[in-house]
């Protein structure tokens, strides 16, 4: 379970990128309606596949192919193109936020029909991805969280704070995500120390931000772009705290291993990914059905059982109990990263925090 | 076998195939990268076709040029101890029984199955606190204290080295099997000893072959990007790390072409100066 769910959002170079998008999609079944659906693959894939789609079919007729897509930009990239060409590889797909945004310059996405979307009143506000003049560009799919993970051999105590980040007591025992617009520490520093994620408005206030996330430096052993890696040195206690994914930290404490992690009081952060209808797809009618289908509040539950992700509804209308609820999401307010500058400051974002971590 | 220099168009014709297969798959490539370089940047989107030289102008500042000084340094210095390494064990190879050579040459080949991802996560575990060769140490009572000698300069170039060490050993067997063994012979009895005879005699007559594996594995050295992460802080990070960035998770195809760009008329340069050095050298 460890290994699969690894594949979800690591990209080992585009080696891995490629066989994912050469995955041969699954064996479409014979009936008269059917819808591509892309999702990420490997772990991503084989729960959808498992649990998802043979209900969906079940319940509304219609035959789901899946297809397997990598994370990172390659398969926006992938969809734009066939698109110009006329062409759909996926009609319905899991697209990250920043994606998204992406996606909207180039009017990729066709607008979703609101009231065609039944279910659309459980979704909390922030899953529900706009246009600037706003009509609905996507969904939310699935979303989930990375908080602050720490061996417990070597802490007894679980920390409360980001803050712990920048404790002297902690140098050279952090595992961070290397890249600025995967980790989303700009906006775990602006929540900490300056109020909130409103503090990186302006340049003046991401500089200063900037600033305050320098002085992690020194506590840094590990910046990873791999998952694998900093897991595995979780566990020995080797590089004993970090930040990493909620789900994944409670499957290998699950497991036995002497790991935890918490949803600091400024909150955990929560990323996710939406479902978007490709401009180029000729399947809008099906594709509204599955994405009202997806918005149940009983399949959100589903998801959250079964995939470990955050459901994208309100909690009182899920059937979850306290246990499972903490086991996927928190009550603390979460961090909610600012995908806008992702898009609108992407190229000044990435070369400041590529010279503050290696300079 | 004679040897005469082609004389009609027909005789030509056994360079087409791998000609056409040296444009498909290198020449054509090669040329869609040095286009891309060229093309204007969308923020927040993709990139269009166009003529501007943006990519190279942000690639040409302190930050990239000290990153592309240290990709230089961490290549030459693994190929020179690839070569320091390999030369001596190569030479003492050739001179041992056949079986002995079969063994050591699978062993050695075998490294090459490996891939980079786990040479790199076998060595960040062999140099880990918890699990690593220190334990070993203190256990023998030479270290008072396990401790991580990862993430470091030294873990880099030594996976590095245990990579391309390979590579180096297999360029300069044959060689060296060829080496006529009467020279050695001569100096020896001319009372030289053992040590002196390989500096005098073997490393001179190999100066080519030895030149050649230099640039072989500098170049194979500076393509590398995973071991640098598995194994490195972020200020070890390779130029190949950056363009990987740039291309993957910044969709900013025009700039890692144009960082692509740079590195390669950059490798070509040395390697063109080292050959010209060494031409020098033999006239003199």
């Amino acid at each position: 379970m460890i290994t699969t769910s690894i594949k979800r959002r690591t990209l080992l170079g585009a080696g891995l990128a490629g066989a994912s998008m050469l995955a041969m999609p699954s064996v479409l079944r014979a009936q008269d309606k059917s819808l591509k659906v892309g999702v990420y693959g490997g772990y991503f894939k084989t729960s959808f596949d498992k649990n998802i789609f043979p209900e969906f079919t079940k319940a509304t007729g219609i035959a789901v192919e899946s297809i397997a897509e990598p994370t990172g930009e390659a398969w926006l990239v992938q969809l734009e193109q066939a698109a110009r060409a006329g062409q759909a590889p996926a009609d319905v797909s899991m697209m990250s936020q920043v994606a998204m945004l992406k996606g909207q310059s180039t009017e990729l996405w066709t607008p979703i029909d609101m009231s065609k979307i039944k279910n659309s009143s459980n979704l909390l506000d922030r899953f529900i991805n706009k246009y600037p003049d706003g009509r609905v560009a996507g969904i939310g799919a699935v979303s989930w969280y990375i908080t602050l993970v720490t061996n417990t051999d070597v802490y007894k105590e679980a920390p409360t704070s980001w803050a712990a980040f920048w404790d002297p007591a902690n140098a050279d025992k952090l595992g961070l995500l290397a890249l600025v617009s995967n980790s989303f520490l700009l906006e775990v520093t602006a929540k900490t120390f300056f109020g909130g994620t409103n503090a990186l408005d302006t340049e003046e206030g991401i500089l200063k931000v900037f600033d305050k996330l320098a002085e992690v430096k020194p506590n840094v052993r590990l910046w990873y772009r791999d998952e694998a890696q900093f897991e595995q040195s979780l566990k020995s206690g080797e590089i004993p705290m970090g930040q990493y994914y909620h789900d994944v930290t409670g499957l290998a404490a699950a497991d036995g291993n002497p790991v935890r992690s918490t949803f600091p009081k400024e909150g955990g952060i929560q990323d996710s990914g939406c479902w978007a209808l490709s401009r180029a797809s000729q399947k809008s009618e099906e594709a509204h059905i599955f994405i009202d289908y997806m918005c149940q509040p009983s399949i959100q539950a589903t998801l959250s059982r079964k995939v470990g992700t955050s459901p994208t509804v309100k909690r009182e209308v899920t059937d979850l109990t306290d246990k499972e609820f903490a086991a996927v999401s928190s009550d603390i307010e979460p961090i909610v990263p600012r995908y806008d500058l992702y898009q609108s400051k992407s190229d000044w974002l990435n070369q400041k925090w590529t010279e503050l971590i290696v300079g | 076998m004679r040897r005469e220099p082609p004389q009609k168009l027909g005789d030509y014709a056994p360079l087409l195939f791998p000609a056409a297969m040296l444009t498909i798959f290198f020449v054509v490539p090669f040329g869609t990268m040095i286009a891309v370089s060229f093309f204007q940047r969308l923020q927040g989107g993709f990139y269009t076709p166009a003529f501007v030289f943006d990519n190279y102008a942000r690639f040409l500042s302190a930050f990239f040029g000290g990153v592309l000084g240290f990709s230089l340094f961490l290549a030459i210095t693994v190929a020179i101890c690839c070569v320091v390494l390999a030369l001596p064990f190569t030479y003492m190879l050739t001179r041992m029984g056949r079986k002995v050579q079969v063994v050591w040459l699978v062993a050695l080949l075998s490294i090459l199955s490996l891939s980079e991802v786990i040479i790199g996560f076998a060595w960040s575990t062999l140099f880990s606190r918890t699990a690593g060769i220190t334990n070993i140490l203190v256990a023998l009572g030479i270290m008072s204290e396990a401790k991580a000698l990862t993430p470091s300069f030294g873990a880099v170039l030594t996976g590095m080295v245990y990579q391309a060490f390979p590579y180096t050993v297999l360029v300069l067997f044959p060689a060296l099997v060829r080496l006529d063994p009467t020279l050695t012979e001569a100096a020896r009895t001319l009372g030289a000893s053992p040590l002196k005879a390989f500096f005098t005699v073997v490393v001179p007559a190999l100066r080519n072959t030895i030149t050649a594996t230099l640039i072989m594995v500098f170049i194979f050295a500076l393509g590398s990007y995973l071991l640098p992460q598995l194994l490195g802080r972020p200020q070890h990070w390779t130029l190949s790390v950056l363009i990987t960035d740039q291309a993957i998770y910044q969709s900013n195809m025009p700039f890692a072409a144009a960082m692509a760009v740079f590195l390669v008329l950059v490798t070509l340069g040395l390697v063109a100066l080292t050959v010209i050095a060494g031409r020098k050298g033999e006239a003199a």
